[in-house]
């Protein structure tokens, strides 16, 4: 069997298989069916300053090898988060991730000084992820993710206020004109690793009302229908940056989807969408990867990480 | 069943679990399968080894599933939800379902007659087609009123305004009403319930994409037991809610003083 643990910067993994943000809460209801201490970590909801209860409903849409969602981040906010949420996952074992996002920098800042705090108090996550796919109120709704100027100052905002030992990952949205540019201004602002990519925006409309299926009309499109476009964002960001870790987020079902991520560069992968039809996905995947690994004579994780770059690396330095 | 496809499991470490008003969630398609969420399915009937769903073949998913030769196996998680909450006292109890929705309740009554309680069960549905049940409730000893939208069976009308007819009478001297239908039916029952001062408890169908409380999506404005309003999801804290704690009229709304509702700047 090949040995599944793995890095992403500091931060070690004994397996590379993540829960993807906003697709296991906490992680509390997922242990009723995988041991999180055997799964790569858990990235939690993406946690706002105050309680948010979220768009209308209908919030889903099924769609061809996916869905569309429009939660809009309903949570209790980041007391509730820090009191009860935070050191029950960190009890379990796992590594948490906590993930963040703002309306503004001003929340980014917040957001950081309370995982501040939490962290003197022993409140110790593995890593933060910065969810910057939100609007920025300040900037007409304009989504963070998706302006130079307002990821950066977002992605500083909370580099500013996290605790240094604290890793910061950073998630982008493929829903941008150049991937490799974003990646550029996020790391410049002081991530630590990128997580490649968070949904990408799509709606239906119902064949009956021809009216949108949403209740927030538009939403985030996500399962295996993304996974090339993860696939090529991974790749763009990792052939432009070569020694910076990402993790992979899009489509990821079985193992030799995890395969494929890691090849295109990614060093670790979140499982999403796929945890609502299996929610043992994320132990499936891991064991599947292995079984891949194994398949085709690698015996580590790192002789799969970036193996789709390396006849180009050759010729290319 | 009509227009409708029972479906028969056998998954003893399920029923083994199961309680009225739980449900199930069902993989669709092989591992390959476009369709990638589960559909949920009320637990219907169940023994010590098997249990029985009743399927509404509307889309590809649940037309899938009722193409299955026997044999097949399925992936299903369950049982999920809260049951349905026992009434106090003795006294009888009446339920009320709209379509399919009476096959949850099927287990509830086979409970309740067991107790030695008398139930009422007014049933309702488009035509008559779409009538479940009724012969199998009549046979544990309930009391079953009919009602369809084209008078193709019982009385021509709505299964509330039959209801309402009770309210001097089998609801009034009820313990407890529950009910299982679309939004609509039970918005008017948990109304007609409250005008009658009967406790009321309503089993809710919110679509849903993992039924295990993690995606957030199936959720509708419940007032807490605190008194404040929350956006509630109805696969962990539901599918039944108290009929007077859910803000009917504003399901599919975030109303204004829900928890965390968007305020200002926010979208």
């Amino acid at each position: 069997m090949a040995d599944l643990s793995t890095t992403v910067g500091r931060v070690r993994l004994p397996t590379p298989v993540l829960t993807a943000s906003g697709c296991a809460a906490a992680g509390r209801e997922l242990a009723a069916f995988v041991d999180l201490a055997d799964i790569g970590g858990v990235v939690t909801k993406s946690i706002m300053s105050r309680p948010r209860a979220g768009r209308p409903t209908p919030r889903m849409v099924e769609t061809p090898s996916g869905m569309l969602n429009s939660i809009g981040l309903q949570g209790p906010g980041i007391e509730s988060f820090l009191a009860d949420d935070l050191p029950w996952l960190l009890g379990t074992g796992t590594r948490a991730i906590v993930s963040v996002a703002g309306g503004s920098t001003t929340e980014y800042a917040d957001l950081g000084r309370r995982l501040a705090q939490a962290w003197d108090d022993g409140l110790r996550p593995a890593a933060v992820e910065v969810n910057i796919s939100c609007p920025n109120v300040a900037n007409r709704g304009l989504v963070f993710a998706c302006d130079p100027t307002s990821a950066a100052a977002a992605v500083a905002a909370a580099r500013d206020t996290l605790p240094a030992e604290l890793p910061m990952w950073v998630k982008l949205s493929p829903d941008v004109t150049d991937i490799v540019a974003i990646a550029g201004v996020a790391l410049d602002a002081g991530a630590d690793a990128l997580c490649l990519v968070n949904t990408t925006l799509g709606m239906a409309i119902d064949h009956t009302t021809l009216m949108p299926r949403l209740g927030g009309v538009t939403g985030g499109l996500s399962g295996p229908a993304i996974r090339p476009i993860a696939v090529r964002c991974i790749y763009q960001v990792a052939a432009a940056f070569p020694d910076v870790p990402i993790v992979g987020i899009g489509g990821v079902r079985t193992g030799l989807d995890a395969l494929e991520l890691l090849a295109a560069g990614a060093s670790a992968v979140q499982v999403g969408t796929a945890i609502f039809g299996d929610p043992s996905a994320p132990v499936r995947v891991a064991d599947e990867l292995a079984t891949a690994l194994a398949a085709t004579g690698r015996g580590t994780v790192a002789e799969a990480v970036r193996a789709a770059h390396r006849g180009f690396d050759a010729t290319t330095t | 069943m009509g227009a409708y496809a029972r479906l028969r499991l056998h998954a003893p470490d399920i029923a083994e679990r199961a309680r009225p008003g739980q449900f199930v969630a069902v993989a669709v398609g092989d591992d390959t399968s476009s369709l990638i969420l589960r559909r949920a399915f009320a637990l219907y009937r169940w023994d010590e080894s098997s249990l029985s769903l009743v399927v509404d073949a509307h889309g590809a998913g649940t037309h899938w599933l009722t193409q299955q030769p026997p044999g097949t196996v399925l992936d299903v998680v369950g049982p999920l939800g809260r049951p349905y909450p026992e009434p106090e006292g003795e006294g009888p109890v009446v339920v009320v379902a709209g379509g399919y929705g009476a096959a949850s309740l099927v287990g509830l009554v086979a409970r309740l007659r067991a107790q030695g309680r008398g139930v009422t069960a007014v049933l309702g549905a488009a035509e008559a087609a779409r009538l479940v049940c009724v012969a199998e409730l009549e046979g544990l000893g309930a009391e079953v009123l009919v009602a369809t939208d084209d008078g193709s069976a019982g009385t021509h009308g709505l299964v509330t305004d039959l209801l309402r007819g009770l309210a001097a009478s089998a609801l009034r001297e009820a313990q407890a009403a529950y009910a299982c239908g679309p939004m609509p039916m039970l918005a008017a029952t948990a109304d007609v319930a409250a005008d009658a001062g009967v406790a009321c408890w309503c089993s809710v169908e919110e679509s849903m994409a993992c039924g295990i409380g993690v995606c957030m999506t199936c959720v509708l404005p419940v007032v807490d037991d605190d008194g404040a309003t929350r956006m509630m999801r109805s696969c962990v804290a539901g599918p039944t809610f108290a009929g007077s704690a859910v803000r009917w009229s504003q399901v599919g709304t975030i109303p204004s003083d829900c928890v965390g509702a968007a305020t200002g700047g926010d979208h």
